[in-house]
């Protein structure tokens, strides 16, 4: 049996105190009019001289990076306008203040949902991951089956926070809900169909459904196994397993279209969905290395070894890979096209966000790569949790650039307002992580791959 | 120098696991083992040395990359740096991401063959090579142990290997080493 330890427990309160106490914080100190926008940039200007943050994008800088790799001043520039046509304000003096206003109220907006939604996918992705488990009837993985249910506890709080935050951001993440917008909008109006907020609603509420009810019938299914002298609940656990992979992978594809990318609605990825995924899938797998090295510390799991530790080590090592296969995937197909629709998501990602979006890579692809090659080191935990850290550091920055640039563009900050959502969902995570742990006994008696999982060894 | 050797042959690999252990154990040197399959342990119950040749291969994959990215900065570069469809041909840096499905095929093909050539030389496997095999039975249902038996009192050699389940012992003298 696992109690948080004291010392943890205390922290994760600490920590959701500050950051709840930051997020509001976040919440009541955006500005309220167009004159307080004023007075911002006014400030900004006095204190730089040469701004960059709030106004720097009309004026200034003339060649940035995207310029000098196209050999074309002002290639960006035009390409961006698209973009920002966007807004209802279309172009002028006072519009510029208006967008700026809107951008800097969506900040405490977006740094909430970065923060949500991170620690929403690692309960996501572990469900999934366990789900694959039982569906691929893996022999060396059932010890690790309380472990990963304990991280999954997360999804429901999680999940319901995401849901209420992108049901009720509307305009702040959503141009599409502004109904002005889309009227004077044809790509949006032909979007309509599907994004509509009815519709919208009605598949947040199926993949809050479809996911949690299967986090509930399996966590079920898998202790009531642990009780009984026939495979029955094993059986219905692996069906189910099955039937929530394909309705996974569906939900997974529309709610990234939902969430992240009708964040700039004339924009899209085919590849987009796949690459959430690959984020999603090797965060998750590095929250249960670390959870099990946590109570592997404790002396918890004796019957998890070195070689449980070295194959989830593999996975990370393996799917950084694979994100970064995906993420290049992407990013190169858009950069070699350079059609002035898709290319807009990269030259803001690049002109106003360069050091996260290029040190993302060194992060989540080249540290991982070099630190997890070894074969001796993924059996070394501390080798394991530095290569975690990166993994995780990286992530949470990979999916801070699909909200950021999207909602409120120039005017972001790696400030209070991201700082603070960042600690409260760390820890309101450690809690119910921990409280999910602590419920039942950490070895799943009577799973028929059990015996074989507590002998494995390569 | 004439090399005394025992050949000691076993019909099961679980019983020539069991034998490599006794005769480690009992001090005897194990020359060399032969069986038609990999058998999961063995090397380390022989207490061969772990392979490096993963090391080799990564070292192999940097040669690789280096190759790809000193060839296409020469060529797209350096050399004769065109404007092909507008993609930017001033710095390496800038025209990166179309480099890097070469870098990477490049950086895969040295590291995989030039490590299987490290393998073949280090195993000594060449076209029209003679066969090393002590008796043609190792390749299909029977393993092999051979132990040194230069320094030991060849009868109780024999018993010994007698004792740990083989099923043929056979002495070979040779004047040459393979």
């Amino acid at each position: 049996m696992y109690t948080l330890p004291s010392k943890l427990k205390l922290f994760s309160i600490v920590l959701i105190v500050l950051g709840l106490a930051g997020i509001i914080f976040g919440f009541l100190t955006t500005p309220k009019t167009i004159d307080d926008v004023k007075k911002i940039m006014a400030e900004q200007e006095s204190l730089h001289g040469d701004s960059h943050a709030v106004a720097g994008n009309e004026e200034g800088e003339t060649a940035n990076f995207v310029d000098e790799a196209r050999g074309q001043e002002g290639y960006s520039e035009n390409a961006m306008k698209h973009a920002t046509d966007l807004k209802p304000e279309g172009h002028g003096a006072a519009s510029h203040e208006e967008h700026v206003l809107h951008q800097l109220q969506t900040r405490p907006w977006s740094a909430t949902f970065v923060a949500a939604f991170f620690f929403m996918m690692l309960a996501l992705g572990a469900l999934v991951f366990y789900a694959i488990q039982y569906a691929s009837q893996a022999g060396w993985s059932p010890v690790l089956y309380r472990i990963i249910e304990g991280i999954t506890t997360y999804l429901l709080p999680g999940s319901i926070i995401v849901f209420l935050i992108v049901v009720f951001a509307g305009t702040h993440f959503y141009p599409w809900q502004d109904h002005e917008l889309v009227a004077g909008d044809k790509i949006l109006q032909e979007k309509s169909t599907y994004l509509n907020f009815p519709f919208f609603l009605i598949r947040a509420v199926i993949y809050l459904l479809g996911w949690n009810l299967y986090r509930y019938f399996s966590r079920k299914n898998s202790l009531v196994q642990a009780d009984t002298n026939n495979y029955g609940p094993y059986r219905k656990n692996f069906k189910i397993s099955v039937f929530f992979l394909i309705f996974f992978i569906v939900t997974e594809a529309t709610m990234s279209w939902d969430w992240f990318m009708s964040m700039t609605p004339h924009w899209y990825s085919t590849l987009f969905a796949w690459y959430i995924f690959a984020s999603m899938f090797v965060s998750a797998i590095t929250v249960i290395a670390l959870v099990t090295i946590h109570l592997k510390g404790l002396g918890l799991i004796p019957f998890v070894s070195d070689k449980h530790l070295h194959d989830l080590a593999k996975y990370m090592f393996a799917f950084s890979i694979f994100w970064t296969y995906l993420w290049f995937s992407q990013f190169m197909l858009i950069w070699y096209a350079n059609i002035p629709e898709e290319v807009t998501y990269f030259i803001i990602r690049i002109q106003e966000y360069k050091l996260l979006f290029f040190g993302m890579l060194i992060l989540n692809f080249v540290f991982p790569i070099l630190v997890l090659m070894n074969s001796d080191y993924k059996r070394i935990p501390w080798f394991v949790v530095i290569a975690a850290v990166f993994i995780l550091v990286g992530h949470y920055i990979d999916i801070f650039l699909l909200v950021m640039p999207s909602t409120v563009g120039h005017n972001w900050h790696f400030g209070i307002p991201e700082i603070a959502a960042l600690l409260f969902f760390l820890g309101l995570f450690i809690l119910v992580v921990g409280k999910g742990l602590s419920k039942v006994s950490l070895k799943p008696e009577n799973d028929p791959f059990i015996k074989e999982s507590e002998n494995y060894h390569f | 120098m004439a090399a005394t050797k025992i050949h000691a042959i076993y019909t099961d690999d679980d019983l020539l696991m069991q034998a490599v252990k006794q005769t480690r154990s009992a001090n005897y040197h194990i020359s060399e083992v032969f069986t038609p399959f990999p058998v999961h342990g063995l090397d380390h119950a022989v207490g061969i040395a772990p392979t490096r040749i993963a090391i080799t291969s990564f070292l192999y994959g940097l040669v690789g990359l280096s190759v790809a990215v000193l060839m296409m900065n020469y060529m797209m570069i350096q050399d004769w740096p065109q404007n092909i469809g507008g993609k930017p041909s001033f710095t390496f840096y800038q025209n990166m991401p179309a480099f890097i499905p070469i870098m990477f095929e490049l950086t895969v093909f040295f590291a995989g063959h030039l490590m299987v050539i490290t393998f073949y030389m280090r195993s000594k496997l060449w076209p029209f090579k003679k066969a090393e095999n002590p008796d043609p039975r190792t390749t299909d249902d029977h393993f092999l142990m051979e132990v040194d038996a230069d320094n030991h009192d060849v009868e109780k050699l024999t018993k010994f290997l007698y004792d740990t389940g083989a099923s043929e012992i056979s002495l070979i003298e040779n004047e040459q080493d393979h």
